[in-house]
């Protein structure tokens, strides 16, 4: 590349280096070159206001200059989501490895994780091989693929995790269907101990689900519509909790969406079981209320609960007991959603979303914004083993500049996602992205508007 | 108001509106000559995506008697076998220039996905075990030609709740009129609706004591064998309304049923034929009550 960047004057949060103040960053081939001249918040208000007299605005930038002035902007380390589907190979239609990815960078991620429910199943290297030569070829992120814990997700055989994880998987998972044999569950948690990566759980009793749309309740009731149990998840996290402790196996939990599975993961880490876990913006964003309407856009698995549900998993990530948020985007051709609301499929579209729901906990003083960058960057690359998500000297240039203070409306049909299915269209979101670097690439699509 | 998706999207007022229209459609049934023009020129195409018999000839004959002219549209015929979706289907159907879409699905909330896609006025036929909102209706109106009123009465609704969309448009109607509402069943086939005010009852002959009204649900022999009760055996002795039963309410009690009727599983044959029966009366009263809706929804549409 032999091009540098140098970010200026932006607000640094760096949980991993405990930078929190205004400073420089110099990016040079593609690597953190230099962080300096780093001021601490409390000096910020002052030298903010004297900067922005001669700041240009960030929209007159292009990739091609050196400089980015970032003075009243917010200079993060790159976002991990540790749960997408990407889609391909099999659902080209829903999402492509280049159009998700893209979507990732808009949203100011710079790494994910994606889900191995493709067609065919990434369960064998081979699959893990062509997601990376794609990622390589036409990804704007980096893609680190889940491999799928039991052969074409069956739940029945153990697929090969070791070919799988030396082939690049980071973690495994049957995500979109559990597993729903205890047995198979107990050796994947114990065979996985070898490459000390963590087993991703999908916690669905199928059996308890049926076939169930949204979550059981009055509501269900009264719109005729099958409920999905908050039981079918908790019985399964605890299940799973416990073979955690009888594995010594490293559990993440996927896709937190009930009080009790966050009352079982408190009690669990608080026993000491190797246990960490994930939910996703809309579980703390919205209610089952979003489905009133049959709005088939708000159909997601797990359901969307109630209002006791989301403080409970507000307060799981204000103390911890929740590591990660996670958006579980999850694609869907239009023609598929404007179906009948049983028959159409599960999923939000939600990467470039995430960051503007997330930024609301701050808003509400549930997590600051160092919080923040622990849940969506730190802890996944912590669970995931990878060696990233950090602004230090040496490593990769993955950063977001993000402009908290500005207002913008969620419109699907801009979205660089294939996917436009999201219940958070017209939402007026408070805090965007608006530049991402990843290796060095500078995505910068405010230029655009 | 454009469509009929359901009870609960109706006011009281409208409800009143409703009935009071059906009274006037009734005396036109009386006649020799039953057909006026009131929507002649109109076209309305039943849509029915489940089978349906009865339910499908009373919205015929309704519209017939009120001189539209009428398409039928089931699914056996259809292109839907050959894999057109919902929406597309719906909107072939528009484009034919109908102004009545009169529906019936086995998914709920598919006439609320079709109202919000068509000009059309979309009447709900049933939808999945959300509503039949014309079905309570004509339910309501055959109380009251009974009873007078539906004000202070004691109604139990017998049987399998949780998955009859004709027993929930009921509770949203009758708990809008301050009708006592009983529903008495097994607890695996009773969901919690106690915001509307109802009162459950496991033990059927408790139930049963005093009121005004029995309305007996069709038990759906597929719930059979997945565990909501054992056998229709068990289920009868327990909840199926036979002549001892009907004795321990009121002694002009009535008997309804949306039909078609199980006879020996959910109600003794005796029972379906003796005088306090209204199961006939029901089925007359449903062509007037879906001319009467028919009709509004023609008035009340050009107001947007």
């Amino acid at each position: 590349m032999g091009s540098s960047i140098l970010i200026k004057n932006g607000h640094i949060i760096d949980p991993s280096q405990g930078i929190d103040g205004v400073g420089d960053i110099l990016i040079e081939d593609g690597k953190i070159k230099e962080i300096k001249k780093i001021r601490s918040s409390e000096d910020k208000k002052k030298i903010k206001n004297e900067e922005i007299l001669t700041s240009q605005p960030l929209n007159l930038l292009s990739p091609q200059l050196k400089i980015i002035d970032a003075a009243g902007l917010y200079v993060l380390p790159g976002l991990i989501d540790m749960h997408t589907h990407l889609r391909e190979p099999g659902f080209e239609y829903k999402e492509t490895i280049k159009t998700g990815t893209m979507a990732a960078v808009m949203g100011g991620f710079t790494a994910l994780c994606c889900m191995p429910n493709t067609n065919p199943v990434n369960d064998n290297e081979t699959v893990t091989e062509f997601i990376l030569r794609r990622t390589y070829a036409e990804g704007a992120c980096h893609v680190y693929p889940v491999g799928a814990i039991t052969k074409g997700q069956t739940g029945e055989e153990l697929a090969e995790l070791g070919m799988m994880h030396d082939a690049g998987c980071v973690a495994f998972s049957d995500d979109g269907r559990p597993v729903m044999n205890g047995l198979i569950m107990r050796r994947a948690l114990e065979y996985s101990r070898i490459f000390n990566v963590p087993i991703i759980s999908h916690c669905e009793d199928l059996d308890l689900s049926e076939s169930g749309v949204m979550n059981e309740g009055s509501l269900s009731t009264i719109l005729g519509l099958k409920g999905i149990p908050s039981a079918s998840e908790e019985v399964m996290v605890a299940r799973d909790i416990i073979l955690a402790g009888l594995t010594r196996g490293r559990l993440h939990i996927a896709h937190v969406s009930t009080a009790g599975s966050v009352e079982l993961i408190r009690r669990a880490k608080n026993d000491g079981v190797d246990v960490t876990a994930e939910t996703c913006p809309h579980y703390f964003s919205i209610t089952e209320d979003a489905v009133k309407n049959y709005d088939t856009n708000a159909k997601v698995t797990p359901p969307l609960r109630t209002q006791r549900d989301v403080e409970a998993i507000k307060e799981g990530l204000r103390d911890g007991t929740i590591d990660v948020i996670a958006t579980d985007h999850a694609p869907h051709h239009r023609d598929e959603k404007l179906q009948e609301f049983d028959r159409a499929p599960s999923g939000i579209s939600g990467l470039e979303t995430a960051l503007g729901l997330s930024l609301r906990l701050v808003e509400e003083g549930i997590l600051t914004i160092s919080q923040l960058v622990e849940k969506m960057a730190i802890n996944p690359a912590r669970i995931l083993g990878l060696n990233m998500a950090t602004l230090k000297v040496g490593a990769d240039a993955d950063a977001v500049i993000m402009d908290i203070n500005k207002e913008f409306k969620v419109e699907s049909k801009k979205f660089a996602s294939m996917g436009k299915n999201t219940p958070f269209d017209g939402w007026v979101l408070k805090g965007m992205p608006v530049l991402t670097i990843c290796k060095g690439k500078v995505f910068d699509w405010m230029i655009d508007e | 108001m454009k469509d009929l998706v359901g009870i609960k999207e109706l006011s009281k007022d409208v409800i009143e509106l409703i009935l009071n229209t059906a009274l006037s459609f009734k005396d036109v049934l009386k006649r020799d000559i039953k057909k006026v023009p009131a929507l002649r020129g109109k076209t309305v195409v039943n849509l029915f995506f489940e089978p349906s018999t009865r339910t499908r000839t009373s919205f015929e004959l309704a519209e017939k008697r009120l001189s539209t002219d009428v398409l039928n549209f089931s699914v056996p015929t259809s292109s839907v076998v050959k894999g057109e979706s919902l929406f597309d289907t719906v909107k072939t159907i528009e484009a034919y220039g109908v102004d009545y879409i009169v529906i019936r699905h086995s998914s709920s909330g598919v006439p609320h996905f079709i109202a919000g896609n068509v000009n059309a006025s979309v009447i709900n036929a049933g939808d999945g075990t959300n509503e039949h909102p014309t079905q309570a209706l004509l339910d309501a109106f055959s109380i009251i030609e009974k009873k007078g009123s539906l004000d202070g009465l004691r109604i139990a609704i017998v049987g399998d709740i949780l998955h009859s969309r004709v027993a929930k448009s009921n509770i949203y109607l009758l708990s809008m009129f301050g009708t006592n509402i009983r529903l008495i069943g097994p607890s695996t086939l009773i969901p919690d609706m106690r915001q509307y005010g109802v009162e459950v009852f496991y033990d059927m002959d408790e139930g049963l004591r005093d009121v005004d009204a029995i309305m007996m649900l069709r038990i759906q022999m597929e719930r059979q064998g997945k565990g909501f009760f054992p056998s229709t055996q068990e289920y009868f002795k327990n909840w199926g309304l036979n002549m001892g039963r009907l004795k321990i309410a009121k002694r002009d009690a009535i008997v309804m049923h949306p039909g078609p009727m199980n006879r020996g599983v959910e109600i003794a044959s005796d029972v379906a034929d003796c005088p306090q029966s209204v199961i006939l009366d029901q089925v007359t009263n449903g062509i007037a009550v879906r001319m009467a809706v028919m009709y509004l929804l023609s008035g009340i549409k050009d107001n947007g």
